[in-house]
């Protein structure tokens, strides 16, 4: 490896330390996961850089199966007394349990798409490099005479799953990633966006537009809780779709904590929402292959409105199939790595956008609210799925399809279900990123009757 | 691993570092969890690695690397001190440190039984054991369990001389049960919460939790939930339990003392603060009653904020953040600590693990518990009207620490000085220091638990931090009850 600039981690590499690993194994199963990654992430605040942290680490897990009983270990070392350590440590807590007959073997050899996500400049992308990218964003603040504080950050990350029925899976990946706050006097606003790619980022436009955020909601208005009207943009959409999509994991149905429980099936949300998951599409990013190595297969999880799809690792699958005979759940390849007490869900979400324009969006708005971002969301109730959180860095008022001035943030109380069913409006579906969910493809959104319960103090 | 760090410092020096500190660290963590019956996951991981930390150029570089070959740590030393170089090009405030006296020592965090050493099947019997208690209940539709143990051996040196060898060792466990029916989900958890109780102790602390003489109540009040009065929407008396109580601390006022919070350096991601910098000392922040310490030293107790020194080398300190209400302290690290004019920082600074950058962070935040002798019992004998609740189910709070809103797992309706009826879904909200000026009454140190918070997250990338929070339970008046349920009118 070079250490100033590492090499990830190549198939023949791969399966060199796994083949050490399995010459160690005595279970009836093993499977081997190693990772390696380089990130690297410059901080700043008060238009400097007050952090700024890069890390190498490479990590070896293995699962050890044994006659319907499985353990994991793990460790960051590589020479063959720890890889002999770690497949001993796995093997003596599989031996420690009852076996269970929802065991199942390893899966054999699979295929999987092609998917290109790795782009060396990004990956290899330095210290000096990233601070320039901060030196654009200081500089709008600069002229601006605001504050600045947010990240730049890249990274490459390798993944392999190789077992001992011979299948094996390789992934690899770059990204690039920047957040930008500006703060004022009496306000802020935010923009954040990421990429496989370091070139499809626009950092200074990324700070303009936050810039234009913290200069227009200046002075802030105060107005009433209660519901509104708003324009949510897509970070403040996927940031509340991510509070729902846990759900469609076929074993949180099974185990009768997900809200679908008794809903797969049901129109549950407007006709205009339709939502999918699909780890192929360009504006995605992660691997083709779940925990165990299964190909993610597209899924339709809401098709104008009506839940279709449940997410399902191999075992819940199995299970579905078991204790409902009508069901004919398969594998979707979202499991995530075993032994684990989630089983799966949908990791690559994109929600059907449509046409409108960002002025569309407030076209026809008497007086609603444009919300930028949220901020510290989380369930209050699980099966209508309220949400609580607050909004954050440019929360609008909108008086006749216009934007008049800033507000003062709103604590909302809000059940997601209830919002997908009031869409009025939506704009086109973006790569966006949040602070509360996985990054997703998701539109702006239009929704009538949002309901905010109390206002801060700024 | 002394030798290496050294080496590493050394690196880093050899680079044209002016300041340099390394922290070798290697970790070990076991898992185990159950539900309904069946293995959750057991899971058993070691981490080894540096991170180090530099001043190049009057500016701040951090890098951390797994390779501990000499060649590893160079080219790990290499990368932390090119990283300052480029920091300095966008540098307005050279990076400076308090003073603080370089140590020599060791210190172990007292682990009477070494989890490491109990075979695996002896937690898994007890979790198995809890699971299948819980699921005796009639109606219970989901039992789970947890246990985690945790220890980290770290070796800190610094290029003014120190070198501290510390190992702490942590442990933990909880159970929770759920109840579906119909289109309603509850659930009761014990002793707390998201995974249980949390503490710098060793194996002992499972038995202390009883875990298994609790299954079958917990599963019972979940079952109850679902058929228990909503919680009413009103402004009246709360009084919350110990563990509400530990988590409204964290959120209220452990996260707003935060001095990098403060002066704008969390501002794009956790937020920045209310407690401006003219506000201390000046601030009535809660009645008399309130006294609150921020307090890392063994005396306070077994805390997941407890330790010897912080990961700038500094000792464990006791710091009065409220005295009688009056706002009083902030927590620092060597480097704001000198912003803000002190002498010296308090000793705050903690990283996630070898990979990551320390931060300012919580040690162990506690309210003190009331000096006359007052019982659980007492305290709601004394409530003429009002609502209980017990065990955080949901929490939130905007970005500069002024409103929150929580949610618990059971409430109970008093009148007349006794718990009459259950409540579901119980909520409160409210503004952080008007609902410390509605405080009343605390009860006393027979009550008061030191309860672990092992998620709390902060920083970027990233870090999970293990916080303390000492709590009995209080009574606060004039409380927004029950509104997370509200349904507005049309703005």
């Amino acid at each position: 490896m070079n250490h100033d600039t590492p090499t990830l981690l190549r198939p023949e590499e791969a399966r060199a330390l796994a083949a050490r690993a399995f010459a160690y194994a005595r279970a009836d199963g093993t499977e081997i996961t190693l990772s390696r990654q380089s990130t690297a992430l410059t901080r700043f605040a008060n238009n400097g850089i007050h952090q700024n942290v890069a890390e190498i680490s490479t990590q070896l897990s293995v699962r050890s199966l044994i006659g319907g009983r499985m353990a994991r270990a793990s460790t960051n070392r590589l020479d063959d007394k720890a890889i002999a350590n770690v497949v001993a440590r796995a093997e003596e807590l599989a031996r420690l349990q009852e076996p269970d007959s929802e065991v199942l073997p390893l899966p054999e050899a699979q295929n999987y798409p092609a998917v290109a996500r790795y782009v060396e400049a990004t990956a290899q992308a330095d210290a000096a490099w990233r601070a320039r990218q901060v030196e654009a964003m200081v500089e709008v603040a600069k002229a601006e005479k605001l504050i600045a504080a947010g990240i730049a950050a890249n990274h490459a990350q390798s993944y392999a799953i190789l077992n001992s029925r011979g299948l094996e899976a390789f992934y690899q990946e770059s990204g690039a990633e920047y957040s930008v706050t500006m703060t004022g006097d009496s306000s802020s606003g935010w923009a954040k966006g990421s990429a496989v790619d370091m070139a499809a980022l626009d950092y200074r436009g990324g700070a303009e537009r936050a810039a234009r955020k913290a200069r227009a909601s200046a002075d802030p208005g105060q107005i009433p809780p209660g519901l509104y009207t708003v324009v949510l943009e897509p970070a403040a959409v996927l940031d509340l779709l991510g509070f729902l999509i846990w759900d469609f994991s076929g074993l949180a149905v099974l185990d009768q904590r997900s809200c679908l429980t008794g809903r797969v099936g049901e129109k549950l949300f407007g006709d205009n929402i339709s939502i999918h998951d699909d780890a192929g599409h360009p504006l995605q990013t992660g691997a083709p292959f779940d925990g165990e190595g299964m190909p993610r297969r597209q899924l339709v999880l809401v098709d104008h409105g009506t839940v279709q799809e449940l997410a399902f690792a191999r075992t819940s699958a199995a299970r579905m199939r078991r204790e409902h005979p009508n069901s004919a759940a398969q594998p979707t390849g979202h499991g995530f790595p075993l032994p684990n007490e989630y089983g799966e869900a949908p990791m690559n979400v994109v929600m059907r956008g449509g046409q409108t324009s960002e002025a569309g969006l407030l076209e026809g708005i008497e007086r609603g609210v444009l919300v930028t971002r949220l901020w510290y969301i989380r369930e209050v109730e699980p099966f209508e799925k309220l949400l609580t959180g607050m909004t954050r860095d440019g929360t609008f008022l909108i008086e006749n399809g216009r934007i008049t001035r800033g507000l003062r943030n709103f604590r909302f109380n809000q059940s997601v279900i209830e919002m997908l069913r009031q869409v009025e409006a939506m704009g086109p579906a973006v790569r966006a990123s949040g602070e509360e969910s996985f990054d997703m493809v998701v539109p702006a959104l239009r929704v009538k009757q949002f309901n905010f319960t109390e206002v801060t103090r700024f | 691993m002394k030798k290496l760090a050294w080496q590493a410092l050394d690196a880093a020096l050899g680079q044209g570092a002016q300041y340099a500190d390394v922290r070798f660290i290697e970790e070990r963590h076991r898992s185990f969890s159950t539900k309904n019956g069946k293995l959750g996951h057991l899971s058993d991981s070691e981490s080894t690695g540096l991170g180090i930390r530099v001043i190049a150029d009057r500016a701040w570089g951090f890098a951390a690397t797994d390779d501990t070959s000499p060649e590893g740590i160079v080219g790990c030393a290499r990368r932390a001190t090119a990283i300052a170089r480029a920091s300095a090009r966008v540098n307005p405030q050279p990076a400076a440190l308090a003073p603080e006296a370089p140590v020599r020592a060791v210190w172990n965090s007292p682990c009477v039984v070494d989890p490491f050493t109990i075979p695996a099947q002896e937690p898994l019997e007890l979790l198995y054991a809890v699971d299948r208690e819980a699921r005796s209940v009639a109606g219970v539709t989901l039992a789970e369990t947890n246990m985690e143990f945790h220890r980290a051996s770290q070796i800190f040196v610094s290029s003014e001389g120190a070198e501290i060898e510390q190992t702490r060792t942590t442990s933990g466990a909880g159970l929770s049960a759920l109840a579906f029916a119909g289109n309603e989900l509850q659930k009761r958890s014990y002793p707390n919460s998201f995974g249980g109780q949390h503490q710098l102790k060793g194996y002992e602390l499972i038995a202390e939790l009883r875990l298994l003489e609790n299954a079958k109540r917990v599963g019972e009040e979940a079952v109850a939930l679902l058929k228990a009065d909503p919680c009413p929407e009103l402004t009246g008396t709360l009084i919350l339990d110990s563990s509400q109580l530990g988590l409204q601390i964290h959120e209220s006022i452990g996260h707003p003392i935060e001095l990098d919070r403060v002066l704008g350096m969390e501002a794009n991601f956790a937020g920045a603060s209310f407690l401006t910098l003219e506000k201390l000392n000046h601030l009535r922040y809660g009645t008399s009653l309130v006294n609150v310490v921020a307090d890392a030293r063994l005396e306070h107790g077994p805390g997941l904020g407890t330790f010897g020194f912080d990961d700038e080398g500094v000792p464990a300190q006791c710091q009065d953040i409220i005295r009688a209400g009056e706002f009083t302290g902030y927590l620092m690290n060597r480097e704001t600590a000198l912003q803000i004019g002190q002498a010296r920082s308090n000793g705050c600074m903690r990283a996630e693990s070898w990979n990551r950058v320390p931060l300012i962070r919580m040690t162990n935040i506690s309210l003190l518990p009331g000096e006359q002798p007052l019982s659980p019992e007492e305290l709601i004998a004394d409530t003429d009207a009002g609502i209980y609740m017990e065990t955080n189910r949901s929490w939130s709070i905007d970005d500069k620490r002024y409103n929150f809103q929580f949610g618990c797992e059971l409430g109970w309706e008093i009148r007349h000085g006794r718990k009459t009826r259950m409540l579901k879904n119980p909520s409160y909200s409210g503004i952080t220091t008007e609902f410390w000026n509605s405080l009343d009454a605390i009860c006393s140190r027979p009550y008061w638990t030191l309860w672990g918070t092992p998620n709390c997250g902060k920083g970027q990338p990233q870090q999970t931090m293990g916080t303390g929070h000492g709590a009995a339970p209080a009574r606060f008046r004039q409380v927004r009850i029950g509104s997370a349920f509200r349904k507005a009118e049309a703005g």
